[in-house]
């Protein structure tokens, strides 16, 4: 009898998973479109720029990449990234800390603040700061007075790399302390910790992995920026030329291979990025099953 | 009615002193010195330098070539995110992460090797150039750059919605005699639409913004390749200060309204969702 009606019920589930797919044509010419898009849009772009950074050969791509001016690019590049990434990450902690754990009117405008610099066209984030530091703009001429460069310098690309990555790390981070609560934090006030040590030992070793991710999706734009930077940066060659800037450079001199070999760089750091934040959402995949199984146990 | 709970944390001076600081000193200050300057402008100047030809040419471009990458963006990307929650295949999971990189790559690298492959000798203009494609250095490349850069978000906002999607809805209209189709169209694709309509409002509002990957696909022609953003820029080199925040009051405008209706479609599409 089980036996009996063990495959009926199989031939029930059978039918109504057939009621509810697409017949195989249907399905493969799909996976077809996609992958064909895929490969049009996503692959093809990205073997391209190794492709075309490595077509005059090893040695043209090293030289292009340790050329003083491209170098003094890729310097200038890793300097703003280790400035502006480590600000916002302060900010990013402060504001989690702030926004989740506890509550206060106006929480929601707070939010949308902090999100502002995504909605604001790079460009016209630039304008901002050379409204404010340009020689016509509101502190232009006590700069000048002063010889203090903003705008056109070294403090200008910063400012304006930090705006466009603001909302960054705040932005992954508020959901995640939002979700761990704080009761634990209260545990640990509660059999004496202080205020800092409950911060180090017990909220950001829970947040650590948005930590990360926020991070790297921060550092990835603070490296990648173009638009504000570029607006703000005034094209000194060797001196307020970021990575991006000098791939735009060389290509208006008509030097292509060395504009891909910077270019080719800006890949691999994307490619880095993607990778990471695969592995990490992976293990928070993992860490999400384990923790619904465990919840099964008695 | 919950009773609020005593907070027994530190920090919150601390923490809420610096974030609005910092916020202030980044985001606020800079916002507030640009609504000063624009607001210092005479209406008869702010209207003269903000729909000049040159400046409306280049409008017509951007929200143009913003809205037909949009639409592109919608279509392919509700088909990749239906075939990545729907289908097993192989490389799947590939194709799932790979559909990150045009948010990881510098928008002046996507602009490049787009710019090289849709050339006349690159990889794909050798082939399309011949068929009067132009790819590169024509309002058509500035669709490509923009369908580029927007094409996560689709996905993105629909993939969680496909997750969640009940399938015994899809069952009980099979049962009751509807085709896949009839499926599809009055099942599955009214409950999917507001979150199209999301990705579709994230990628315009993000394609009208987008300034690196266009520089150098698009040629910059003044009344013919060049976009508002652009635009800007060229009023910058000149010193026309005032010029320059004309076009980007327009701009800031346009994205807030965008901003604005993006919220209402969420708040839209959560209820659709939890119904």
């Amino acid at each position: 009898m089980p036996r009996v009606l063990t495959n009926h019920s199989r031939a029930a589930v059978k039918k109504s998973q057939r009621g509810t797919e697409e017949s195989p044509f249907i399905k493969w010419t799909l996976i077809t479109v996609a992958l064909a898009f895929c490969f049009l849009f996503l692959l093809l772009p990205l073997v391209n720029v190794f492709a075309q950074a490595l077509a005059k050969g090893w040695s043209y791509y090293w030289q292009s990449l340790t050329e003083p001016d491209s170098w003094a690019a890729i310097r200038l590049t890793l300097i703003v990234a280790a400035i502006s990434v480590p600000l916002n990450v302060i900010f990013g902690l402060a504001a989690a800390w702030a926004v989740a754990k506890f509550n206060f009117p106006g929480k929601s405008m707070l939010i949308t603040l902090i999100d502002l610099p995504f909605s604001v066209s790079p460009v016209v984030a630039g304008l901002m700061f050379v409204v404010l530091f340009g020689l016509q703009g509101f502190f232009g001429t006590w700069l000048d007075e002063h010889e203090i460069k903003i705008i056109f310098a070294v403090p200008g690309i910063v400012l304006a790399t930090v705006f466009i990555t603001f909302p960054f790390v705040a932005r992954e981070l508020i959901p995640v302390m939002q979700a761990t609560g704080t009761e634990q934090e209260q545990a640990a006030l509660t059999l004496g910790a202080n205020g800092w040590q409950t911060f180090w030992h017990v909220t950001l070793p829970s947040v650590k992995w948005g930590l990360l991710y926020g991070v790297i999706l921060c550092n990835a734009r603070a490296m990648g920026e173009f638009g504000a930077v570029s607006v703000v940066s005034g094209h000194i060659t060797g001196q307020t030329d970021t990575m991006p800037l000098r791939v735009e450079k060389l290509y208006n001199e008509y030097n292509a291979p060395a504009a891909f070999a910077i270019a080719s760089l800006l890949a691999l750091l994307a490619l880095l990025t993607l990778g990471v934040k695969t592995l990490l959402e992976m293990k928070q995949a993992r860490a999400y099953q384990r923790a619904q199984r465990t919840s099964f146990l008695p | 009615m919950r009773k609020k709970k005593f907070n027994a944390l530190p920090g919150f001076g601390l923490t809420m002193g610096f974030t609005l600081l910092y916020l202030s000193i980044i985001v606020l200050i800079p916002f507030a010195g640009l609504v000063v300057r624009a607001c210092g402008l005479h209406w008869q100047d702010f209207w003269r330098l903000a729909t000049s030809g040159r400046a409306l040419a280049a409008y017509r471009l951007t929200f143009g070539a913003s809205f037909i990458a949009a639409v592109a963006n919608a279509i392919f990307g509700t088909l990749l995110a239906w075939v990545l929650v729907r289908y097993e295949f192989p490389g799947r999971r590939c194709i799932d992460a790979i559909v990150d990189f045009p948010f990881a790559l510098p928008t002046a690298v996507a602009g490049l090797t787009l710019a090289s492959l849709f050339a006349a000798n690159g990889w794909l203009g050798r082939y399309l150039v011949p068929l009067g494609i132009k790819g590169a250095y024509s309002p058509l490349g500035v669709v490509i750059a923009l369908t580029f850069v927007g094409m996560p978000f689709v996905v993105r906002t629909l993939q969680p919605v496909l997750q969640d999607l009940e399938r015994e809805v899809e069952e009980v209209a099979a049962t009751l005699g509807a085709g896949r189709l009839r499926t599809f169209v009055s099942v599955i694709a009214p409950s999917l639409f507001p979150a199209v309509l999301t990705g579709f409002a994230l990628a315009f509002a993000r394609a009208i913004g987008e300034y690196g990957s266009i520089v150098f696909i698009s040629g910059n022609l003044p009344f013919k390749t060049e976009i508002a953003p652009y635009l800007i820029v060229m009023r910058l080199e000149e010193y026309d200060y005032t010029g320059a925040i004309a076009l980007a009051v327009v701009l800031l405008v346009f994205s807030f309204l965008l901003l604005g209706a993006i919220n209402l479609l969420e708040q839209w599409s959560s209820r659709f969702q939890h119904s």
